[in-house]
């Protein structure tokens, strides 16, 4: 007998099979990057069957409110020829499968391991609050490691910018500071004339 | 209410009905007040401008909203050609149903909530924060160089803004100790001194700046921009279509203004201690906010480009990292009771 949480996993895991899928099958980059919100969307209500609001919420707010929103930025930018990257498609064949049979691999280890049996899987009730747990372990427990990737990811953010703005110097900024020091006279001239006769 | 269901209907109806009643509770009076918030920024603007605004349909012009309506609903909605028909319609969709969704777990009095999430903060910041797609794809699938710019522009300027207002929202989770919106008007109990816009001062203002930039209203309305890109994202919509991007913009403007209210104006509670609480207080606060919003239209230039995003990301998120910061240290001090 199957339990109406049941139906929904379902519901939300089929969606996410489905737009993974679209998201390497679509012939259109825009449909892709879509179709990646779609599954994410998914994947955020199967978290939150587990009870894990936090980390539903949390993916909801980063990668579909932020992250894919600027994939989408750039693809719509990009104008991308399907054809030359499908060209090569059978010669890295033998390579793929090789790398998706390492992948079934590692998912059969895990998910038959004895960590994730699905007793051993914490829920917690809805008395305590997940956000409050994930914080409390992150701030005491995790702290150092939490910390390092802090930095990392900040040096990663700085190194983009370093990146970017390396090498042209003739980028257009404007300094606020100098435009606050324009005076009237510098932009225009008022003439004064008289009128004349027709 | 799920009580007196029960007596008529099978238990598990009775539930599923209950709230649906309940989402009716909530969705109708936002699509009026959205009409009415339509006539009373035209006529406030009219004023502003020594004009008069509509006054022609019913009383004062009071039928004005109802009059529009109609004509949105009658009016044909026409395909751009070589348009992405499918992403078009999606579009105005995607910009109504998150602006909808978000209104869940918004309290509106003493556990008057639909949804009494642990969550809530972080649901609504969610939700707001999908309601970029609306913009974007609309932009995209019209197929319209001007719609193509205002959904880019509109994109950079609401991810730029988005992490400004959620380092305001980090400060006041600091302060109430809890992500519950109920809890968070519960901690400002006790008048008006209680209310957190005056200990996150800097970030109430900093909150509400970036919630009229998320919206896409003046001075940040770039995204459409009459002057420049005519009316940017929308340009290609027409009819209902159309109506929807309205509908979403303005039951933002009341979601982010209510959410002012909540965290940084003390929700539901009245001013001074002697006078009871209520929704009353409520609705009286959401007016004097959005007050602001049509304010803020009639008298500001529009931003230039540049000069939004440098606002965002060099002056409004260095200042509530140091406001936050400054928050940690006092909580530390003996002025820690003024912080919470």
């Amino acid at each position: 007998m199957m339990q109406f949480s049941d139906y929904i996993f379902y519901f939300f895991s089929s969606i996410l099979i489905l737009a993974s899928l679209k998201v390497i099958t679509a012939n259109n980059p825009v449909y892709s990057a879509l179709s990646l919100v779609l599954a994410f969307f998914s994947a955020a209500g199967i978290w939150l069957l587990l009870h894990a609001e936090f980390l539903a919420i949390a993916l909801v707010l980063v990668y579909v409110g932020a992250v894919m929103v600027l994939f989408l930025f750039v693809v719509m930018m990009l104008d991308i020829n399907l054809e030359s990257l499908k060209r090569g498609f059978w010669s890295y064949f033998p390579f793929a499968i090789l790398i998706a049979g390492v992948f079934i691999v590692e998912i059969y280890l895990v998910v038959s391991d004895k960590f994730f049996l699905e007793s051993q899987i914490e829920t917690f009730g809805t008395s305590k609050s997940n956000t409050h747990s994930i914080g409390n372990i992150l701030y005491t427990d995790y702290l150092l490691p939490f910390q390092i990737s802090a930095v990392i990811l900040l040096v990663a953010i700085i190194s983009a910018i370093a990146l970017t703005m390396s090498g042209h110097k003739s980028h257009k900024a404007i300094d606020p500071k100098d435009q606050i020091k324009v005076k009237r006279n510098d932009r225009i001239r008022i003439v004064k004339m008289k009128s004349e006769k027709r | 209410m799920e009580e007196f269901l029960k007596q008529y209907l099978d238990p598990k109806f009775a539930i599923t009905f209950a709230y649906l009643i309940k989402i009716f509770c909530i969705v109708i009076p936002v699509m009026i007040s959205v009409a009415y918030l339509t006539y009373f920024e035209r006529r406030v603007i009219g004023f502003m401008q020594s004009r008069i605004g509509p006054n022609r349909v019913g009383f004062f012009g009071l039928l004005q909203p109802i009059a529009d309506a109609l004509k949105l609903l009658f009016k044909e909605i026409i395909l751009p050609a070589k348009s992405n028909n499918f992403l078009f319609f999606l579009a105005p969709l995607l910009s109504i149903a998150p602006a909808l969704a978000a209104w869940a777990v918004i309290p509106f009095g003493f556990e008057m909530v639909l949804a009494d999430i642990n969550a809530g903060l972080l649901y609504v910041l969610a939700m707001t924060s999908i309601a970029v797609y609306g913009v974007i794809i609309a932009g995209w699938a019209s197929n319209s160089k001007y719609a193509f710019l205002g959904s880019l522009r509109s994109a950079a300027q609401i991810v730029s803004y988005e992490i400004a207002m959620g380092f305001t929202l980090v400060g006041v989770l600091m302060c109430a100790n809890s992500l519950n919106l109920g809890e968070i008007v519960m901690a400002q109990q006790g008048g008006i001194s209680q209310w957190y816009c005056w200990p996150l001062f800097p970030l109430f203002i900093i909150y509400f700046i970036s919630a009229v930039a998320e919206t896409n209203r003046a001075p940040f309305d770039v995204a459409e921009g009459e002057s420049e890109i005519v009316a940017g994202f929308h340009v290609e919509y027409s009819g209902m279509a159309f109506a929807l991007f309205f509908l979403a913009e303005y039951a933002n403007m009341i979601l982010v203004s209510i959410l002012a209210v909540i965290m940084f104006l003390g929700g539901w509670m009245s001013p001074f201690s002697f006078i009871p609480d209520g929704i009353f207080w409520l609705l009286v606060k959401v007016a004097f906010v959005l007050f602001f919003f049509i304010w803020f239209r009639a008298t500001f230039p529009r931003y230039r480009y540049d000069q939004i995003m440098r606002l965002g990301w060099k002056v409004f998120i260095p200042l509530t990292l140091i406001w936050i910061i400054f928050i940690g240290a006092m909580m530390q001090t003996d002025y820690a009771e003024y912080f919470h």
